[in-house]
């Protein structure tokens, strides 16, 4: 009995670890979580018969690549916040691409100017507010959530969390440490809960009433108001009126996932023409449609669920200042108490 | 031959060090200027809220554990056979997936709170509200729903065996139940609770998935934390490496205070006690006791589960993927085990026939355990890609041929990762089951001219074969649940059941792993199954022993 079930795993595992034979092949590491990719990988799959082989790793993707060193299979390290993707970068871990087409679709402020790294799509950090509470959320700004009249009624996630830490450097790019270090310790005393949950945790204690604004990213929005993720999330958007939040004299925070090229990519060009595919308008339409993301090809269109938060300023701040600030966000949560 | 057990024995031990070592090899890299921000900012704060994490569980599955043994042991009641096993299913239940399903249910907008505004007459969450979930007092009470059967199980097999001899003392010298309960049953039991909340708080420290998201920063989130936020693995592995120092430290401490106990704990016993007849009451009493952990522990969060992947499959069908999910995990769960055990085995026997010179080599098999899941792939991951590289050098060198990478990023760097990280329930299981073998049966049987091995094979396994199965079947549990090495160290285009839901889980839509958790649990309810069956069969074998004393009459 056990022997033969010994043998069935043991063929089960053959089976799971034999490669069937393509023309040619990819391999995609990424920290974005598999179902926001898969559609788009799916979609390049069938058009050009490249087989895309993936692994989500959320944490630790660096570190695996780096320890398989020369013999890694990694073609593409692909990830959901820029910050980590700079990291990669700045950790050697990626190759320099000469792509007139990645050039002439991504606009300049997305990508490297060395070529290492190229965003792919956006999402900006916006604050879920109760119907209730829309009129005094006009103009909202994220300085003013800090404001003593939101106290009690804030909810976000851990402050640990990347879309928050990478919120917080833009504000101390901004604004300074101090500047950013009072505003956090407002935002505390303004939490209606601690940091914990997601999102979309967001929206769900709104409609319930713990909290009357909650920040969160655009894309789950869409994922709750079209009914994709079933009708009990579709009450909780419509418990909430989005508000694109700005800086104080600034625009919109905006979050940009993206890939850079492995160092030692095996198929560099296979890895090179994905990324391509991936700025095509087809591409760029399934991250707006599928995923509810901004494209961040000039001109491709958004979904409308997103166009009706009204007209959209992205904070000019550059990446690579955010990203340099991302330690230092990190601290300070830590200084503040944020969490706990 | 003896040296052969000894040399099998350092192997095992020396491939759960691995880890350690590429752990020790990133933290030497840090320099250390992030400790002043962490011994101000991090580190007290995540001490507290850890101490008191493993004070809360400690104290609830002590509580309940030992409270539920003792009511299914001692006492006669309806359904007790059924409680004696269902008291082990949230064994099957990951606690990730119980914080989750519980988030869910004592929402203000849930089942549970809505229910309640109902009855009282409120119209709005606004105007009544219970305690958020998300706190240390969830985190407590979910990690001690679920991790309580470690202590169930191991103090029930300990009460089981109690003679009735030794339990009519009190009860003669005029004790009621509880006095005899508190005074004889429980003293003798305390060495197998210690073993069994061991392994509870163990499970309890090392969890990373259900308190993060109830918002609970233990030592193990800032682990995590330091890693991801703070940008240093080198940080996160020396605060890792501290905590793991802690961890040994106590351990050892246990064990030297326990030192004296070690034959209270095997002596042998005459007749076992029966189980005591009850008033209408009482019964109730007992079937309350012990409905209502696994209620908690398993019976809620797997119906609103079922609900839950009912709902989904309706609405968007089977996720395609699911079987062959299921089938990753069953497989790779199952290999991990034959090798878990083959592995303890063979540490525990070196130290039956080679005696005190094998003893680390036991002791250092079981660090993986007290290290979490994720810092042990960290650990990995450097030796892993050292060994391949290495021989991808040689093999260039000498052959001319590329090996590229035997090991990383394959299906057996992720099964030697499983092995390490639960090496210690079959060695420490398999060690204790060859412990009650007296040794006169190895003296009888090698003066017949058997080997050490021998002796092994047609004495000693067959004897512990037990234990060995229930260790067999908690490390199978142990794997199927496994996550965050999982993550880091499978393959290209590999999901197990596991990965799936924290995939879901990742961009917020827990509800649609509902279906992949659901699988988890019942793929883990098999094995349980079996452990109550095994454990009930050892129960019913000491009963056999004296039949005539079992069916005598219960002392007034």
């Amino acid at each position: 009995m056990t022997a033969r079930l010994l043998a069935g795993a043991a063929a089960l595992l053959a089976s799971a670890l034999a490669a069937p034979a393509f023309a040619a092949e990819v391999n995609v590491y990424t920290t974005r979580e598999p179902g926001l990719i898969k559609p788009l990988l799916d979609a390049y799959a069938e058009k050009t018969g490249t087989k895309v082989n993936t692994v989500f790793v959320e944490k630790g993707l660096a570190e695996r690549v780096a320890a398989e060193g020369a013999n890694s299979p990694a073609d593409i390290l692909m990830t959901v916040d820029f910050g980590n993707l700079i990291d990669l970068v700045d950790k050697g871990l990626g190759q320099k691409v000469s792509s007139s087409t990645l050039d002439g679709a991504i606009p300049a402020a997305f990508r490297d100017p060395g070529g290492q790294w190229y965003g792919l799509s956006m999402r900006t950090r916006v604050a879920y507010v109760a119907k209730e509470d829309a009129a005094a959320a006009k103009g909202l700004t994220y300085e003013n959530l800090a404001d003593p009249k939101w106290k009690g009624k804030v909810c976000i996630r851990s402050g640990q969390h990347p879309y928050n830490t990478s919120l917080i450097a833009a504000m101390i790019a901004r604004d300074g440490r101090d500047a950013t270090k009072a505003w956090l310790q407002g935002v505390k005393a303004n939490l209606a809960r601690k940091p914990a949950g997601g999102d979309r945790d967001g929206a769900k204690d709104i409609a319930a009433g713990t909290c009357s604004v909650a920040i969160g990213n655009s894309y789950y929005v869409g994922l709750m108001r079209s009914g994709k993720s079933g009708p009990e999330q579709q009450k909780w958007a419509d418990a909430i009126e989005v508000v694109l939040p700005t800086f104080k004299n600034g625009g919109t925070h905006a979050n940009v996932s993206g890939a850079a090229v492995a160092k030692n990519a095996p198929n560099k060009d296979e890895a090179v023409k994905l990324l391509e595919y991936l700025v095509s308008d087809e591409a760029q339409g399934i991250y707006a449609k599928a995923n509810y993301e901004y494209p961040v090809k000039a001109g491709a269109p958004v979904d409308p669920i997103l166009a009706a938060f009204g007209a959209l300023k992205i904070d000019e701040t550059p990446l690579v200042d955010i990203s340099k600030n991302r330690k230092d966000a990190a601290a300070l949560i830590d200084e503040v108490g944020f969490d706990s | 031959m003896t040296r052969g057990w000894l040399i099998a024995g350092f192997g095992a031990a020396a491939l759960a060090l691995a880890p350690v070592l590429g752990l020790a090899g990133l933290a030497a890299q840090g320099s250390g200027e992030l400790w002043p921000h962490l011994w101000s900012f991090v580190l007290p704060q995540a001490a507290k809220e850890t101490t008191t994490l493993l004070l809360g569980v400690g104290l609830v599955v002590s509580i309940v554990g030992v409270g539920t043994a003792w009511t299914v042991a001692a006492f006669r009641f309806p359904g007790r056979g059924l409680f004696e096993w269902a008291l082990l299913l949230p064994l099957a239940m990951p606690a990730y997936v119980a914080a989750f399903a519980y988030a869910d249910l004592l929402h203000p907008l849930g089942p549970v709170q809505s229910g309640l505004r109902w009855l009282l007459g409120f119209s709005s969450p606004r105007e009544f509200r219970l305690p958020d979930i998300r706190s240390m007092g969830g985190c407590v009470l979910l990690l001690g729903a679920t991790l309580y059967p470690y202590v169930y199980l191991t103090a029930r097999a300990t009460f089981a065996m109690q003679s009735a001899a030794v339990l009519e003392v009190p009860r003669t010298l005029g004790a009621g139940p509880l006095r005899a309960f508190f005074t004889v049953a429980l003293p003798l039991a305390r060495p197998a609770i210690a073993v069994g909340a061991a392994l509870a708080l163990m499970e309890a420290l090392n969890d990373v998935g259900a308190a993060e998201f109830l918002g609970v920063r233990t030592l193990t989130v800032s682990v995590y934390s330091t890693w991801v936020n703070r940008s240093s693995v080198e940080g996160a592995a020396q605060i890792a490496l501290m905590m793991l120092a802690l961890v040994v430290a106590l351990v050892a401490l246990e064990r030297w205070a326990r030192r004296k106990q070690r034959s209270m704990s095997s002596a042998r016993q005459g007749r076992r006690a029966s189980p005591r007849e009850l008033g209408p009451l009482g019964q109730a009493l007992c079937v309350a006791i012990c409905a209502a952990p696994v209620l908690v522990g398993f019976g809620a969060p797997a119906l609103h589960l079922a609900g839950e992947a009912f709902a989904r499959v309706r609405a968007f069908g089977m996720p395609p993927e699911l079987f062959r999910e299921a089938a990753n995990s069953f497989a790779f769960a199952s290999l991990a085990t034959a090798a878990a055990v083959a592995l303890g085995f063979a540490a525990a026997y070196a130290v039956r026939v080679c005696g005190a010179p094998a003893r680390p080599a036991l002791r250092a098999a079981g660090v993986g355990y007290a290290m979490p899941g994720v810092v042990v792939a960290v650990g990995l991951l450097t030796p892993l890609a050292a060994f391949d590289n290495a021989v991808d050098g040689l093999a260039r060198e000498w052959l001319g041929v590329s090996t590229g990478l035997l090991l990383s990023g394959s299906g057996a760097a992720l099964i030697y990762a499983y092995v390490v990280r639960f090496l210690a329930i079959p060695a420490g299981a398999i060690e204790a089951g060859l412990a009650r073998i007296p040794t006169s049966l190895d003296d009888t049987a090698r003066s017949l001219g058997q080997t050490p091995t021998g002796v092994a094979w047609r004495i000693h396994a067959p004897l512990a074969a037990p234990a060995i199965g229930a260790a067999a079947l908690l490390v199978f549990v142990d794997c199927m649940k496994e996550l965050p090495a999982t993550l880091l160290l499978r393959p290209l285009n590999f999901e197990t059941l596991a990965t799936h839901v924290y995939g879901e889980a990742a961009r917020g839509s827990y509800e649609s792993g509902a279906v992949a958790a659901l699988a988890i649990v019942i793929v883990g309810l098999a094995p349980v199954a079996l452990i109550a069956k095994a454990s009930g069969r050892a129960a019913v074998a000491h009963a056999a022993a004296g039949p005539a004393q079992a069916a005598a009459p219960e002392p007034a």
